[in-house]
């Protein structure tokens, strides 16, 4: 990667329905019942049911190796789970946003802040990561 | 039932080795919807947390550590990588509890999991901080 310092990345949209939680579920071993059942959810103060944050960093750490290429070059990554994100029971469900700045380059390493909203509204903080390059 | 006040800088038994198979690399890849890397041999980045999250579990539920599950989020991840999860690999993970902080009725469990193969091998570093709501009084 030739990248340079305050060049913006590919910004990266992804969708995310009830289908895919219970799909993340299985595959992290997850079963949270707050990222299935309505009922549970709300009994927490939850809006509704939400996603998994480690999913969420999932799509922006689908998102940086896309950028990367390669996912060895990859050193470290993650973030705040700052704010839910609410999936609703319906065919479109949330829409992801993932953007990257490239911050520094420096001695064949890179940082990349990630902002990862949903329907305009950040929810990650601190969503960094740092890849060779 | 409040935290084991000796809980910051204890280390848990590690978990029971874990084969990585090219299956669970292909549900976790179809899972967070990526393509398969490198003919689908190679995991996608946040795979160590499915290891990680077995020493989470254990920290949330073994007796006398006085988490109460349904008490705690998931309130910031991070990963050292040292190289990407890799079909066939034998992997562990170990958990040590680095700190705790309170703040307002909520305990800040700072947590950090090494995962690593069988032979030694060091894979990926998760921290993993665990917001827990003092019961009400």
């Amino acid at each position: 990667m030739t990248w340079q310092s305050g060049e913006a990345l590919d910004a990266r949209s992804y969708r995310i329905t009830r289908a895919d939680l219970i799909r993340y579920a299985g595959a992290s071993g997850d079963f949270n019942p707050i990222h299935w059942s309505d009922r549970i959810a709300t009994s927490v103060g939850l809006p509704g049911v939400v996603a998994h944050g480690m999913y969420t960093l999932a799509l922006a750490a689908r998102a940086l190796t896309e950028w990367v290429g390669d996912p060895a070059c990859i050193v470290s990554f993650g973030a705040r789970f700052s704010r839910p994100v609410a999936v609703p029971d319906d065919d479109c469900g949330a829409a992801l946003e993932v953007a990257g700045l490239v911050t520094d380059v420096r001695d064949g390493q890179a940082s990349i802040d990630l902002t990862v909203t949903c329907q305009g509204a950040k929810v990650l903080g601190m969503a960094r990561a740092v890849v060779r390059c | 039932m409040a935290l084991d006040p000796g809980l910051a800088g204890r280390t848990f038994a590690p978990t029971p080795p874990y084969t990585v198979s090219r299956e669970k690399i292909a549900e976790f890849t179809a899972a967070v919807g990526a393509e398969p890397l490198d003919g689908g041999s190679i995991a996608p980045p946040t795979f160590p947390i499915v290891v990680a999250f077995q020493a989470l579990t254990r920290l949330m539920t073994e007796p006398g550590v006085g988490i109460e599950l349904h008490n705690v989020v998931h309130a910031e991840q991070r990963f050292d990588v040292v190289r990407p999860v890799r079909a066939g690999d034998e992997l562990f993970a170990e958990l040590t509890v680095d700190s705790v902080r309170s703040t307002a009725g909520t305990d800040l469990i700072a947590t950090r999991t090494s995962v690593r193969t069988t032979s030694g091998e060091p894979v990926a570093t998760a921290f993993a901080t665990l917001a827990h709501r003092a019961a009400a009084a």
